[in-house]
């Protein structure tokens, strides 16, 4: 049991080491880098909480990354032509939720394979967004570059500035805290949001129940079809936000293929976080952190070796091996996870 | 009692689902403001037309009869590789190592050493991720996934820090040497007195290829391991019952699925670019998904859908040439037939198995 506790304090106690010996030996690049990472992190934690609603319900999902680059599209396209991040955004999520409903269709209503489903949903959202981008804008598949209320500007949090004086808190405060586009915060603030609602309501406890074994739930006269419908949706709808961040808040604008593997990444925190909302917080803000020390530091001297970006940046798929390898802690999914429901009759 | 007949099963609900795929692409076309008839004609002619297009179909086809074989055996042990990617690009640089720093006097003796030099660097990159699924319970799509990934970044980091001949900026080996050269067809057809294809990189590991399709179904039908391998696809209980090993199935199940991905790299980098350049597998390995389940995961079906993805690969490129359809339209194609002979199977059977159903009973009454 107390073995336990430890292995799930890992995660937070090594991302909390990363950044104190960062800020220890190169502490003018560390503030940057760390508020770097938080920025990274955003899209991943939205697409992982995103994964864990679908998957906790018992539909697994793949097709984060083609979610997520459809609502980058879509949002961005809207953000372009009315020059709006906010509906933008309802765009991104728009765009998302479409694919979200395909992929219901396919693995909830026909019960077809919900991994041919995601692979296929990626490959759609590769296709469209470039083939429709180039016919709306004609820039090679590029949305064009969005300025002022077309992006979700940063904003300053109360007392930034009073406090920026107080040692270690202040800075801490003014310059990694404050300071990020609203969507930064919308997403840490789903974190204890999804805990809340995944554990503490009704709703939460049919989610999982559904996940792990349907029939039980269908016995107590709730449907399973509606419930995972609810899951796939609600995916959607972070998917969708994840991608408008991507392309409104972090980047100015939509490129091809700019999701670059996030979603996958997204998945692999997902395992790391062995499908639990805090876990995914601080598994995608070791992806985050692990990106932007790649990002800062393109080949990282530790004196006696030298660290190339390709090995950092192929670092959260490798650590996700180990971790489905079982040495460190089992991740166990969802018991339901991947098997289309079929009622008996 | 079947529902309905094989012959329905086999041949009509491919067609319907593939008819489905083309029939939203044209929307899609006509939703970009272009003619879908204009399309399929240029791509038609420019894939088909003339020994030219034929070549670079038949290229294209080689590399999806690898992957979607890859995905085939896999998928008869019931499980999904989405690693032919990452499989097929180690297979690169298995060729590369082998054909770099073995001393091969003819390509004779260069081809059969190169195959076994990728399908030994793919079956290995699909050994992990087989062992952990088979003795740690860890699901093999997200090991294959994450294996694509370290794949990509392995090869980079090969390709600009030890491959990258000296002086040479573009991250890619240097070139193999004169003697390793598979012979293209057209120098075979020109060989014979004949003009064919001329400039086209279609070579001879397309009859590798063809000579694969047939092995894999030896293997699968009429061997003992290829029993084994479908009795453990079909339920993995029953097969536990019978004595076979899960885990041997398994493990040996990948080995030869990350062998045949990895055998692709014969024909892109043996017998195309001739050296070993960053991504040069280009999405072959995911299209393997798209055929082996249009192929109804039989050879003679993966060899068909090959066949129409290498002509959708070529027509797709004409495309973009001379019209204003980018290339991205042939992914769409792609995604919508994974989607319709995958995941939406069922609704094309559904409606399909109750008309045979009331046929039969109008039949029996």
């Amino acid at each position: 049991m107390k073995l336990d506790v430890l292995k799930d304090a890992l995660t937070p106690i090594i991302v909390l080491g990363i950044c104190l010996i960062w800020a220890l030996i190169d502490s003018s690049r560390a503030m940057q880098g760390m508020d770097s990472a938080l920025r990274l992190m955003t899209p991943l934690l939205l697409a992982c909480l995103a994964g864990l609603y679908s998957e906790r319900a018992g539909v697994f999902d793949i097709g984060l990354e083609g979610k997520m680059l459809m609502a980058a599209f879509t949002a961005a396209t809207v953000a372009a032509l009315t020059n709006s991040a906010w509906l933008g955004l309802l765009a991104g999520i728009g765009g998302a939720l479409t694919l979200s409903l395909i992929h219901g269709l396919a693995s909830i209503t026909f019960r077809g394979n919900q991994l041919i489903s995601g692979v296929a949903i990626n490959f759609l959202a590769s296709g469209l967004t470039v083939l429709l981008g180039i016919k709306i804008f004609g820039l090679g598949g590029r949305t064009p570059s969005l300025q002022g209320s077309g992006r979700f500007q940063e904003i300053t949090l109360p007392f930034a500035d009073a406090l920026s004086g107080v040692p270690v808190i202040g800075p801490i405060y003014a310059q990694l805290i404050s300071g990020h586009s609203i969507l930064v915060y919308v997403a840490v603030l789903c974190v204890p949001l999804t805990w809340w609602v995944l554990f503490r309501t009704r709703f939460g406890l049919r989610l999982r129940a559904v996940g792990e074994n349907p029939a039980s739930v269908d016995t107590a006269g709730v449907s399973v079809t509606r419930q995972r419908y609810v899951a796939v949706a609600i995916c959607g709808v972070l998917c969708g936000i994840a991608g408008a961040y991507l392309a409104t808040g972090l980047s100015a604008g939509f490129v091809k293929e700019m999701t670059a593997g996030r979603g996958f990444i997204a998945l692999a925190a997902l395992i790391f976080a062995k499908w639990r909302p805090w876990g995914a917080l601080f598994a995608t803000l070791l992806f985050g952190l692990l990106e932007s020390i790649a990002n800062q530091y393109p080949n990282l001297d530790l004196g006696f070796v030298t660290i190339p970006s390709m090995f950092m940046n192929a670092l959260p798929y490798i650590l996700t091996v180990i971790i489905l390898a079982g040495f460190v802690g089992r991740a166990i999914p969802p018991r339901a996870g991947g098997e289309p429901y079929v009622k008996e009759r | 009692m079947e529902k309905m007949p094989k012959w329905a099963d086999v041949i009509l609900t491919p067609l319907i689902s593939l008819f489905l795929a083309m029939a939203i692409s044209a929307l899609v076309i006509l939703a970009i403001g272009e003619s879908p008839w204009v399309a399929l004609t240029t791509m038609v002619d420019g894939a088909l037309g003339s020994s030219y297009g034929w070549g670079f179909t038949l290229y294209y086809t080689t590399n999806f009869i690898f992957t979607g074989l890859a995905v085939m055996v896999a998928y008869h042990a019931a499980l999904f590789n989405i690693g032919g990617e990452g499989q097929a690009a180690m297979g690169g640089l298995g060729v590369a190592l082998v054909l770099l720093y073995l001393p091969l006097p003819h390509w004779l003796i260069a081809l059969p050493v190169a195959m076994i030099g990728a399908a030994a660097f793919g079956a290995a990159w699909a050994l992990i991720p087989a062992w952990l699924q088979a003795k740690r319970g860890s699901h093999i799509v997200i090991t294959t996934i994450m294996f694509n990934f370290i794949a990509a970044a392995a090869l980079n980091y090969v390709l600009v820090n030890i491959l990258r001949p000296v002086g040479s900026m573009d991250p890619a080996s240097a070139r193999f040497p004169e003697s390793t050269h598979l012979p293209s067809i057209s120098d075979m057809a020109a060989a014979i007195g004949m003009e064919w294809g001329k400039n086209t990189p279609v070579n001879v590991t397309f009859f590798v290829a063809i000579a694969a399709c047939l092995l894999v179904w030896l293997l699968i039908w009429r061997t003992r391991l290829g029993y084994q391998i479908r009795a453990f696809g079909k339920s993995e209980p029953g097969a536990l019952y019978a004595g076979i090993s899960p885990a041997r199935i398994t493990i040996i199940a990948m080995l030869i699925s990350g062998g045949l991905a990895g055998m692709m790299a014969i024909n892109n980098v043996m017998g195309e670019s001739e050296r070993l350049v960053l991504n040069a597998v280009e999405g072959a390995g995911f299209i393997g998904i798209a055929v082996a389940l249009m192929g109804r995961n039989h050879p003679l079906g993966v060899f068909l859908a090959a066949l129409l993805f290498g002509f959708l690969y070529q027509g797709g490129g004409e495309l973009a040439l001379w019209t204003s359809i980018p290339r991205e339209l042939i992914i769409v194609i792609q995604a919508l037939v994974i989607l319709f002979t995958g995941a939406l199977d069922n609704m094309v059977r559904m409606p399909l198995e109750r008309l045979f159903l009331a046929l039969r009973k109008r039949g029996d009454a």
